[in-house]
């Protein structure tokens, strides 16, 4: 048998029925020559030939392989049997859909931000340069989102013999394409000459940056733009090469455009302009870092070359760790700093996969989702295999008369499973549909205020290849038992019990209870950890940070282009401070350098009466209103005035937690501390002159820690960068912006809601307890589901001996409690059991949680009561239907 | 389907003897399927009833390993029918077809006819 017969097969069978039809005309004139009548030659010609249906179909199996042909009719049987019970289809295919929707949806995000290496040529080869501090901790400034090494260090690091060729060097930013008045933000990355080609990204147009575009004093180099940047600014055009790109008021001429794929080496983010590091300080001017050696901002790479391996080379950085640590040590450290900062070794990790500080912060709810995600979706298999066993139930005289008529059990198991392996697939095809806008929308959930996060969605093998089994797993789950339990009847009792299986009842009614009982447990670990994740969002929510976030309104300034002159700084900012707090709407405005729970900080070494403290206080310079519209009552001495001038003693206030932590009592005013700064450097000794209540300084879930507060009247360097806060009513933003234009036209200003901020810091506590929840109540309601399809069905299947009972006098009441005295058996199973799940569940994500002591015991009675309400009102609606049930009625059916 | 070689020589011949009168009746000439049936059933004087019913499988059979090769045409009365005709590949076929059969039928004659027929041994009745 050829393959092309097999193709012709259809064809092959209309030429043997032609021919078979010709076969039976010839038989039937020969009959009528021998003088039969028409009917009489037709009927003896069929006798004669046997049935040509047979005949044909015994040509066409030599044409055929049996197996394939034979999947194909269960397949097509399948379709025909799902498509008579379109309710009972739709709504399988529509839940499984979503269960593996949303399992894909989450594997999606999990495969893009944590399995998935850089669409890069041979991402295995990349590495990351970096430092292995040894728990000691690296001192400086800290920039970026992924700062690893300082410039000097790079540099060194570049022209040491390391057997590390074209290391190259980049840091995430953000470039304003504004030249003044409202900020124009975008993402931006400092990368060094090698870069493009060291990952070995190809250009979409013009020519992407090499060697010579990043030489030290380059003034404003060639730049590349990213190729949705090209779509987006550009729109596409293919002459972009020349074309000039205003960053912050300097014009760059753009090299090219990066190609499509690549979005950069931080998995979350995508990077719009990219800019040779040597134009630094044309964007920062004298706070650039070209030459600071505690400043870490970048990242360094390379690629090794063949028969170089990770192992090979760490033992090489180790040798020269000490001499590039003697060359790159930051001249002002202190001399602890100094010691650390020489211990420390080099040594290179895989970085195939990029970078991503998404990565840290999301894999592990991400994971925990998808586990929950995969209870539901067993959960609705669950259901589905409860609906298919009460279909194989009806279907159990079709079966018993094909096994009579001597169907191997093998076919038929095989049947059914094609028939679950199509709603399987149907709702995988589906289902990666929804998953496709799901993950969006989870993407869009850890979007920052003014920071989208950028994953790159792809169906790529690896996510197919988990839907594949997904639907396979569902297939086998809900299709295998009512398939094994359906075909292992033995078909003469099937047949004598009329249509009423008594005596495989019990047995397969005990698997539907199990399925029940599996339900519920996994319902109650579902629904326990739904109310864990709110009690922790409501926890961090809740928490007091010391200071009202809501309604204060943050304006961030950049005065760099304003040609202030240095020593009239404070006096501009000063002025400029005014000048808002004049706008109407305004109110009250302060400035401070570092904002609570914005992000930034700062924190130095304290030293009183002589001695290092530990821990490190945060600090932050702030006007005179600060305390007042952060709304932080004073508890003693007084907060800052107009005695605080340049030529007075420095001042400080500090919170509760700074007095308690340096000074051992509530009110240490009058007390004085200084830093450990380096000889030369300003510090001045400080007197505490009052005392606020506590704040937190990074991160509400900290717990409160020593802050102190310095005046901007007694700022030895006035920032160029000016932060007001204020609580505003009105179009205040257009006022400042507006004012802001007046004072200077390069001035850029920025707006932020506290708030908004703050709720940012909270997305992983948000997600997890808007995604757990929707998962329990879906969990929830399956299981309730489940519960009342299996009373329903006992109720239907007992009728009889309900009606019997009725008849002797049973009252409604005894009817309705032996039916909840059943389903309670089942429900206290289940929630036994999902109790046990999920204390181990529970344990196994308790770093998820905040603000939660482990033992406590409610979530689980909770939950377990909440359940426990659900399904026994899911249980009493059968319950009461059997109680109503007429005696003559259910009777008259025997 | 049936595995083409050497198979044991009363199998492939009792099973295969439709196979090789279709054969030989092509030997004449082309013919469709009904001419075929009738001439089995003539030239062996109606002793061999083909089942019609089982013609057509072996033609496709025999079709499929290239041994006749068949073509629409019209008959004798003015109808379409499907001509079978002999190949080079099935006139060799058909020789070793009846050498094996000449084969087989000694080898069952030696059985049913020996040279000396022993007599049947009957048991002696009991009184």
């Amino acid at each position: 048998m050829s393959w092309r017969r097999f193709f012709r097969r259809a064809r092959w069978d209309e030429e043997r029925q032609a021919e078979l039809r010709a076969h039976l005309d010839f038989e039937i004139d020969e009959g009528l020559a021998r003088g039969l009548s028409m009917d009489e030659a037709r009927t003896a010609a069929y006798r004669k030939l046997g049935n040509p249906t047979l005949i044909r179909e015994e040509i066409y199996g030599m044409n055929t392989l049996g197996w394939l042909e034979t999947w194909w009719q269960d397949v097509r049987y399948g379709a025909r049997v799902l498509r008579r019970s379109p309710t009972f289809t739709i709504v399988a295919i529509l839940s499984l859909a979503l269960g593996v929707g949303a399992n894909t949806a989450i594997f999606e995000l999990i495969s893009a931000v944590r399995l998935r290496t850089l669409p890069v040529p041979e991402p295995g080869r990349l590495v990351e340069l970096r430092i292995d501090a040894h728990g000691k901790g690296r001192t400086g400034e800290f920039n970026g989102h992924w700062p690893r090494m300082t410039h000097p260090l790079f540099v060194t690091m570049r022209e040491a013999d390391t057997g590390l060729d074209h290391l190259f060097a980049w840091s995430s930013a953000t470039f304003d394409l504004a030249d003044g008045g409202e900020s124009r933000p975008v993402n931006g990355l400092w990368v060094s000459g090698d870069f493009f080609s060291g990952i070995g990204v190809r250009p979409a147009a013009g020519r992407l940056l090499g060697p010579d575009d990043d030489r030290r004093g380059c003034g404003a180099p060639a730049v590349v733009v990213s190729y949705a940047f090209w779509q987006r600014q550009f729109g596409g055009d293919p002459a972009v090469a020349g074309r000039v790109l205003n960053v912050s008021g300097t014009p760059f001429t753009v090299a090219g455009v990066s190609e499509q794929t690549f979005f950069g080496l931080d998995v979350g983010r995508s990077f719009d302009v990219a800019i040779p590091i040597c134009a630094e300080p044309l964007l920062r001017g004298d706070a650039n870092r070209l030459e600071r050696r505690d400043a870490w901002w970048l990242s360094v790479m390379t690629r090794l070359a063949p028969g170089q391996t990770i192992d090979t080379v760490n033992p090489k950085l180790a040798a020269i760790s000490t001499a590039v640590m003697q060359t790159t040590l930051p001249p002002n450290y202190l001399q602890r700093e100094r010691e650390n900062y020489l211990q420390f070794t080099l040594k290179v990790n895989e970085a195939g996969a990029g970078v991503s500080d998404l990565r840290s912060t999301y894999a592990q709810p991400l994971w925990v989702l998808l586990v929950i995600a995969g209870a539901v979706l067993l959960i609705a298999c669950g259901n589905l295999a409860n609906l298919l066993l009460a279909r194989a139930t009806a279907r159990a005289r079709e079966m018993a008369v094909r096994l009579a008529i001597g169907a191997s059990r093998r076919r038929l198991i095989r049947q059914m499973l094609v028939e679950s392996l199509l709603l399987a697939s149907a709702g995988a095809i589906l289902g990666t549909a929804i998953a496709s806008v799901l993950s969006r929308a989870l993407v869009a959930f850890f979007d920052r205020p003014g920071e989208a996060v950028f994953v790159d969605l792809r169906l790529d093998w690896r996510v197919l290849a988990f839907t594949a089994a997904l639907a396979l797993l569902t297939c086998v789950i809900c299709g295998l038992a009512p398939a094994l339990r359906s075909t292992g009847t033995n078909p003469a009792v099937v047949m004598r019990a009329s249509g009423r299986g008594l005596t495989d009842a019990a047995t397969r009614f005990s698997l539907r209870r199990l399925l029940v009982v599996g339900q519920l447990a996994l319902s109650l670990v579902l629904v326990t950890g739904a109310l864990l994740f709110a009690a922790t969002l409501k926890n961090v929510v809740d928490v007091d940070p010391g200071f009202r976030p809501s309604g204060i309104l943050e304006a961030d300034l950049d005065f760099r282009r304003a040609d202030v002159p240095r020593d009239q700084q404070a006096r501009f900012n000063q002025a400029f401070l005014e000048r808002v707090q004049g706008l109407p709407g305004v109110g009250v405005a302060a400035t401070a350098s570092h904002v609570m729970l914005s992000g930034s900080g700062w924190n130095e070494t304290l030293v009183v009466e002589g001695k290092e403290q530990r821990p490190f206080p945060n600090l932050s310079r702030v006007s005179r209103d600060f305390f007042r519209v952060m709304q932080m009552p004073l508890v003693a001495g007084r907060a800052f005035d107009a005695r605080d001038t340049m030529a007075a003693p420095a001042v400080a206030v500090v919170t509760e937690a700074f007095a308690q932590a340096y000074f051992h009592e509530p009110a240490p005013l009058g007390r004085q501390f200084a830093f450990a700064r380096p000889a030369g450097d300003y510090n001045p000794t400080v007197t505490i002159v009052g005392v606020v209540k506590d704040v937190k300084y990074f991160d509400v879930r900290d717990p409160f820690g020593p802050v102190a507060f310095f005046p901007d009247t007694q700022d030895p360097r006035p920032d160029v960068y000016m932060t007001i806060l204020m609580r505003p009513n009105g179009d205040v933003p257009g006022a400042i912006t507006r004012a802001a234009k007046d004072v200077h036209p390069r001035i850029l200003v920025s707006f932020t809601k506290l708030d908004d901020q703050i709720r940012a810091s909270m997305i992983r506590e948000r997600l997890m307890a808007t995604l757990s929840g929707f998962f329990a109540l879906l969990a929830g309601g399956l299981a309730a589901i489940g519960l009342y399809g299996v009373m329903s069905y006992l109720v239907a299947r007992r009728r009889i001996e309900i009606g019997i009972r009725m008849a002797l006098g049973a009252e409604r009441g005894r009817i309705i409690w032996m039916f909840l005295r059943e389903s309670a058996w089942l429900v206290l199973a289940g929630l036994a059991i999902g109790a046990t799940l999920a204390v181990f569940a529970a344990r196994s994500s308790a770093t998820l949680f905040f603000g939660l002591s482990p033992g406590q015991p409610w979530p689980f009675v909770a939950a377990a009561t909440l359940l426990a309400i659900v399904a026994l009102a899911a249980a009493f609606l059968p319950a009461r239907r059997a109680s109503r049930l007429a005696p003559t009625e259910a009777l008259r059916g025997e | 389907m049936p595995k083409r070689g050497t198979t044991p020589i009363q199998e492939e011949m009792l099973q295969g003897t439709l196979d090789v009168l279709i054969l030989k009746t092509l030997v004449g000439g082309p013919a469709h399927g009904h001419t075929i049936a009738l001439v089995i059933e003539r030239q062996s004087d109606d002793m061999l009833q083909v089942q019609h019913g089982s013609l057509y499988p072996a033609l496709h059979r025999l079709e499929d390993r290239g041994w006749i090769a068949s073509s629409w045409g019209t008959s004798a009365n003015n109808r379409r029918a499907r001509f079978y005709r002999l190949t080079t590949a099935g006139r060799r076929q058909l020789t070793a077809q009846t050498s094996r059969w000449d084969e087989l039928v000694r080898a069952v004659n030696r059985i049913l006819k020996p040279a000396g027929a022993l007599r049947r041994r009957g048991t002696p009745r009991q009184a």
